[in-house]
């Protein structure tokens, strides 16, 4: 279970105030979804989630399983179960893509106290995941991300995903850039992972996403907070009347969307 | 006081250079260059970043050899071993000097008849204009001992030249001269310390579509200082390929000075360095000169240092594209990975051109571990220490790609991790 409590996020360099009491709570199992207007806090959250610099949280707080997890390393973290798929995923020069999962998953295992997995093992355990996402073995021995397509990489946060077998998965933005037809194997992906313990917690600009990974809940997010929860309907609702009524309802400024 | 107490330490080692026997003409040449140029000092422009003063003390500065438990290296590749103990050439250790293709002979033994005469010292000599290299004419006066390699075929296995540092006061002066004929193929290997201070040339004629490939591994020694020079002519068609790595040294100086002669020909150099000074110091200099002299040449420089607890590293190199190379291809990057705000890269990058139809491009970056690329593989469980690793290796793979050879790229990569391993924050 994943609860987040009051959470107040400001950037440590500027006095900029991000988010502004972020109260949500996640059972396992379940996929929520976040939505909102862009420079609403949305990444910032699955950020302060993560565990990246250059965030200061000055107020609140956020568990997983009962880890504090502002107070852990990203590693312990992801070791504990939790995972970003990124909205811009990184690109590593140099670093097979296959070595970067191996180390990754070893990694956590090790962190576990689970026994490392076998050459034999790892690759079994690839190129099956990989066959259901597409991916073809040439991008497997390419370098981290490099020279992927947009659609690409978000398809290796998802092949990362399925084989790290996170609890707790955020996506950012996945479906950002992406065409009807890879959404669709992105969002099989995702979807073939639900199993009713896992958690999702989807943040997404706009609804389409919402038709194929089919969320219990619905949150939108604006100025730091978020400002209403409901239902999928929640979703259409903002499709069909975009942001600016629920913003006025809650007296948020446009420019601040 | 007496003459020798009043002489200056450049004066005193000058005075103490003695010529071996062979390749006499040669010697005294380089003796009366040597002289008339005299040793360098911090005020040359190519020394202002790295001072030579323990290159030109009368004795080296005592350095304690260091045992490493690893394999051998190139210990899995069939090569042909010829070993040097201190600078001194060791029979017993290194296998028969007889390769299918090639003509070996030591240094010591050749007498002015041997074909290498009309070679030894002639690179270097080309080699000290426009820029003089006093310590190379110094090698070339000097040397006592080295191989004459003289390729006429493709040769299959690597003739591997070994370098063991043992006493703590060596001082190694070895001068290698390689001949590949037309045609020809070799690949040659260098791995160790050579000494407490090693001085090392190495002259290499490449004559018209021959292939000549070197690695070199500089050894794992702290303490040792060393400078080598390489100097290349390159003729029609051929093709010079050459990669360093050095991991710890107290100091090392590695020239480089390629002469693109014949048109279609490539010259690539590279080299990855890591030093950690936390507890001796690191000072690691690449100084490259390529000349394009001719029509359509490609030439690549690809050099990258991880720095940290205050190492220091340099870098300086030049294209030299002559009137008339035209369709010259030059690329040239250095870059530096800084692991801490102690430690320093100094680069400089110089282009000198007089042809019109030409493509030269030179780079130079200094840089800290990516904040961004670090926290991805952290969010992936991967622990900070063994995240910078990876990256580290990131930083260097263009360097390590200028390896054509798999088995020797691996090797080096396996290298390189074992020292990310050792120093770990
Ligand atoms: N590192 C940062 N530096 C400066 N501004 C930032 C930084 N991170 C977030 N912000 C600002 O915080 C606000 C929220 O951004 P973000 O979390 O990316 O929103 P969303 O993902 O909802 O579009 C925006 O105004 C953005 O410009
Ligand atoms: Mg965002």
């Amino acid at each position: 279970m994943l609860e987040i409590k009051n959470l107040h996020v400001k950037l440590e360099e500027e006095d900029k105030q991000i988010l502004k009491g972020v109260n949500l709570t996640l059972e396992d199992g379940k996929v929520h979804a976040i939505m909102g207007p862009n420079g609403s806090g949305k990444s910032t959250l699955s950020y302060v989630l993560s565990g990246r610099d250059g965030y200061e949280v000055t107020q609140g707080e956020a568990h997983l399983n009962g880890l504090n997890l502002l107070e852990a390393e990203p590693e312990e973290r992801a070791a504990a179960g939790l995972f970003l798929a990124f909205q811009y995923p990184v690109e590593i020069p140099g670093v097979g893509n296959m070595t970067f999962l191996r180390t990754a998953l070893n990694s956590q295992r090790k962190a576990r106290g689970e026994p490392e997995i076998s050459a034999g093992d790892f690759l079994k355990l690839v190129r099956e995941k990989a066959k259901s996402l597409k991916i073809d073995a040439e991008m497997l021995k390419r370098p981290v991300n490099v020279g992927f397509s947009g659609g690409e990489k978000k398809r290796n946060e998802i092949l990362q995903m399925a084989i790290l077998e996170p609890k707790m998965c955020i996506l950012d933005e996945t479906d950002s850039g992406l065409d009807v037809d890879a959404m669709r194997l992105v969002s099989d992906g995702v979807n073939a992972l639900r199993d009713g313990t896992r958690s999702f917690l989807v943040i997404t600009h706009y609804q389409r996403l919402l038709d194929h990974i089919k969320p219990d809940v619905v949150h939108i997010m604006a100025d730091g907070r978020i400002i209403e929860t409901g239902g999928p309907e929640l979703a259409l609702e903002v499709e069909k009347n975009g942001y600016a009524a629920l913003l006025d309802k809650h007296g948020i400024a446009q420019e601040m969307a | 006081m007496s003459a020798v107490e009043k002489m200056t330490p450049a004066e005193a080692r000058l005075a103490r250079v003695t010529l071996p026997e062979g390749m006499g003409p040669a010697r005294r040449a380089a003796l009366d260059r040597l002289v008339a140029m005299g040793l360098p000092g911090r005020r040359d422009e190519y020394w202002r970043w790295t001072n030579p003063t323990d290159l030109i003390a009368p004795e080296p500065v005592p350095a304690a050899p260091f045992v490493d438990d690893e394999p051998a290296l190139f210990g899995d590749v069939e090569r042909l071993k010829i070993v040097f103990r201190d600078g001194v050439f060791d029979a017993e250790a290194s296998d028969d000097l007889a390769l299918s293709g090639v003509e070996i002979s030591r240094l010591s033994e050749a007498r002015d008849v041997n074909w290498a005469s009309g070679l030894y010292g002639t690179l270097e000599t080309a080699g000290q204009t426009p820029v003089e290299r006093p310590f190379a004419a110094l090698n070339t006066a000097s040397a006592e001992d080295g191989v004459l390699i003289r390729v006429t075929g493709k040769v299959e296995t690597p003739v591997n030249l070994i370098y063991i540092h043992e006493s703590e006061s060596s001082d190694a002066i070895l001068h290698h001269v390689i001949k590949l004929e037309e045609g020809a193929e070799i690949t040659v290997l260098e791995n160790g310390p050579a000494g407490a201070r090693a001085n090392l040339v190495m002259e290499v004629d490449v004559a018209k579509s021959a292939r000549f490939h070197h690695i070199r591994v500089q050894g794992r020694d702290h303490e040792r200082r060393m400078l080598t020079g390489i100097f290349a002519r390159i003729s029609e068609g051929a093709l010079f390929k050459s990669f360093t790595l050095s991991s710890n040294g107290a100091l090392t100086r590695n020239e480089c000075v390629l002469d693109i002669v014949g048109d279609d020909a490539n010259a690539h150099v590279a080299g990855a360095a890591l030093g950690d000074a936390k507890t001796r110091p690191f000072h690691h200099d690449d100084t490259i000169f390529i000349t394009h002299g001719a029509e359509r040449g490609e030439s690549r420089q690809v050099f990258k240092k991880v720095l940290k607890n205050g190492a220091q590293g340099v870098f300086q190199g030049k294209i030299l594209v002559k009137p008339g190379a035209q369709k010259t291809d030059g690329y040239q990057i250095s870059q530096a990975l800084l692991l801490d705000e102690d430690s320093q890269f100094l680069a400089k990058p110089e282009l000198e051109i007089y042809a019109d139809d030409v493509q030269c491009s030179h780079g130079s970056t200094t840089g800290a571990i990516d904040e961004t690329a670090l926290f991805y593989l952290r969010s992936r469980g991967i622990p900070t220490e063994e995240a910078t690793a990876l990256l580290v290796l990131s930083f260097l793979a263009d360097a390590i790609e200028e390896i054509e050879q798999e088995r020797f790229r691996d090797e080096i990569v396996t290298r390189l991790e074992g020292w990310l391993a050792r120093h770990r924050s």
